[in-house]
């Protein structure tokens, strides 16, 4: 036992810096580009800081005042809510729905799950733009079409009772990705149950509520809290429909009073870049990032609790 | 992805009439087999319409956009539908706008450049994670799937004063390129995935035969999970096409360092309604992604499932 206690350690010394060499990329890019910045935006919360004077101390001042007197902060939570509640609601319930559809369909199926995907390839920028024009009440085909068989046409991303449900319309369309992992889900059910209970006489409604859903809980449940996670960080869709909608000269250094029309697009991440590179008020905007912090962590907290699977090891 | 198998619903399962059929006499039984025939056209016919209507939604914005782009400039402040004449010069205007090829350009550097160090750097990382036991090993992987789920907004104060001010590198590429190579939380946690479903017999018998971690990593782990690395470039390259932030950030001093992304919407301020043209310049940022995804479907698809299925 003594006499291989220093070839082990040895061995184990070699072990450790193998792993520390492995890891290395993350653990300087952690540190680096996630610690520091982290720990520095705590620091500046609390600080009064423009850029070109020194940082100084102002205590909860700015915490305060993202709380209490900073206009688009509220607006923009309440916004965050309803496309939590709205538009994850209707992603998942599409991208469900979509991706029961798939499984069913026989002809042209490699068609139809193409054309299902695509739209969540497309650069959202670009999405973003064309849907802005294909919503635009005056020259856009949608409400054109609408006309056309009778639906008076909304004012979408110009009015503050539509740009919302605009925005929505525009996350529906790209739910390819939902599509496939739901697609995937739904062809891991086993094959016998359903057998088992059309033999019992169970329709196709029963089939779906005491089979299909029990046995893709957990993906939607995925689906659910992923989709609240990316709605938190919803950022350049909401900001683009704003600015182009508004007919702003692109970048041109035009100051842009974002959420057009009237705050309705306003969502968190855009108060970041708001109150940090228009407004020079770096503090506030640290306020409003560990804010944003705080609500993602909670929810990964919560993703993780229900899925330790992301953890499993299986050696 | 083999799907048609699965059909919780479908005629040919066995099922309540065919068994009746073959109990009851031969004319009940033609009676019953020709309800459940009629019953499988009838549904064959409800999935694809619905299928149909379901495929406009998502196809229509491509074509409206598409016809939108060939039109004249008067044409596309009208709301007709289909071009006349086409107007095909206006890829050429859009191409040729000051600009338009200089973000191109970068584009291509910020997407092809970001990719390579991406999966160079995460790869050792995800490696480490799925195939070395070691203390803490949970507790990087949590921090990583945290890093993942993260706004970038919540650490860009700090890191935009850190370039911008300490290293006075805004207006440049640099800020977004170095931090990929650092490994990127998703790219790891991907490639961690597929890792996992390599056997350890095949790193075991490297190691037996005298193969060093590295040479195991790149000899045989690598061939074996090529379609995974595919996968990790894809996502990677398609986020750096599409990131608007960053760019937004960084680049935003200096138009000769914009990308597509950031650089689309200042086009469309040069061209105040002309939506043809806008329409023109969207469909060429489109494009190359449209045209990546045909050529590397399968691995794509691949990982879009392994991200949210398997655990």
């Amino acid at each position: 036992m003594t006499a291989v206690h220093p070839a082990l350690r040895a061995r184990r010394r070699r072990a450790a810096l193998r792993n520390l060499a492995f890891l290395s990329p993350w653990i300087i890019g952690f540190s680096v580009f996630f610690c520091y910045p982290l720990l520095s935006t705590v620091y500046f919360s609390f600080m009064h800081y423009d850029g070109f004077n020194a940082p100084v101390w102002s205590g909860g001042r700015n915490w305060s005042y993202v709380f209490t007197e900073y206009p688009l902060f509220w607006p923009a939570l309440r916004n965050t809510l309803w496309l939590v509640v709205v538009m994850v609601t209707l992603r998942v319930v599409f991208g469900l729905g979509v991706g029961l559809l798939v499984t069913r369909i026989r002809t042209g199926a490699g068609f139809f799950r193409t054309a299902f995907y695509l739209p969540y390839l497309a650069p959202p920028v670009a999405a973003t733009m064309a849907f802005v024009f294909l919503l635009n009440p005056a020259t856009g085909p949608v409400n054109h079409v609408l006309g056309g068989i009778g639906i008076p046409g909304a004012g979408w991303f110009t009015d503050p009772h539509w740009s919302k449900p605009a925005l929505t319309v525009l996350a529906v369309w790209g739910i390819g990705d939902l599509m496939v992992i739901f697609m995937a889900a739904l062809l891991d059910v086993p094959r016998e149950q359903y057998e088992a209970a059309e033999l019992d006489g169970a329709g196709a409604v029963q089939r779906f509520r005491h089979i299909t859903l029990p046995n893709i809980r957990p993906i939607v449940m995925f689906a659910v809290v992923t989709g609240v996670i990316q709605t938190m960080q919803y950022y350049t869709q909401p900001l683009v429909a704003g600015k182009v909608a508004s007919g702003i000269i692109g970048n041109s250094g035009q100051q842009f009073e974002p959420g057009y029309p009237d705050r309705s697009t306003l969502t968190l991440p855009q108060l970041v870049y708001n109150l940090g590179f228009q407004r020079f008020d770096y503090g506030s905007a640290c306020v409003v990032a560990l804010v944003l912090f705080v609500l993602a962590m909670a929810f990964t907290a919560l993703l993780m609790r229900r899925r330790n699977g992301f953890l499993s090891a299986e050696d | 992805m083999t799907h048609a198998t699965l059909d919780p619903g479908a005629p040919d399962l066995p099922g309540a009439p065919s068994r009746t059929a073959s109990r009851t006499g031969t004319a009940a039984g033609t009676r019953a087999r020709r309800a459940a025939r009629r019953r499988a056209a009838l549904e064959w016919t409800a999935v694809h319409s619905l299928g149909i209507a379901a495929a406009a939604f998502f196809v229509l914005p491509f074509v409206f956009v598409l016809l939108t782009a060939v039109m004249s400039d008067q044409q596309a402040l009208t709301r007709s539908l289909w071009p006349h004449p086409f107007v095909w010069s206006n890829f050429r205007t859009v191409w040729d706008t000051p600009g338009f090829l200089t973000w191109w350009r970068n584009t291509l550097v910020y997407s092809v450049v970001g990719t390579v160090l991406t999966v160079v750097s995460s790869l050792p990382v995800a490696y480490a994670l799925a195939k070395f036991r070691f203390r803490g090993r949970n507790t990087v992987m949590v921090l990583v799937i945290s890093t993942m789920m993260l706004p970038p907004q919540v650490v860009i104060i700090p890191m935009y004063l850190f370039w911008a001010k300490q290293l006075h590198l805004d207006g440049t590429l640099w800020p977004l390129l170095v931090p990929l190579a650092f490994g990127d939380a998703f790219s790891i946690f991907l490639l961690r995935q597929f890792l996992l479903t390599v056997p350890r017999e095949y790193t075991e018998a490297a190691r037996v035969d005298g193969c060093g971690e590295l040479r195991t990593l790149l000899r045989v782990v690598v061939p074996m999970i090529r379609p995974a690395i595919a996968a990790v470039a894809l996502f990677q390259f398609f986020a750096c096409w599409n990131d608007y932030f960053g760019p937004q950030i960084y680049t935003s001093s200096n138009p000769a360092a914009w990308t597509l992304s950031y650089g689309l919407e200042s086009f469309k301020g040069a061209h105040h309604t002309n939506w043809n043209l806008t329409m023109a310049a969207t469909v060429l940022v489109m494009a190359p992604v449209i045209m990546v995804f045909f050529f590397a479907q399968k691995a794509f698809i691949e990982g879009v499932t392994l991200t949210g299925v398997k655990g």
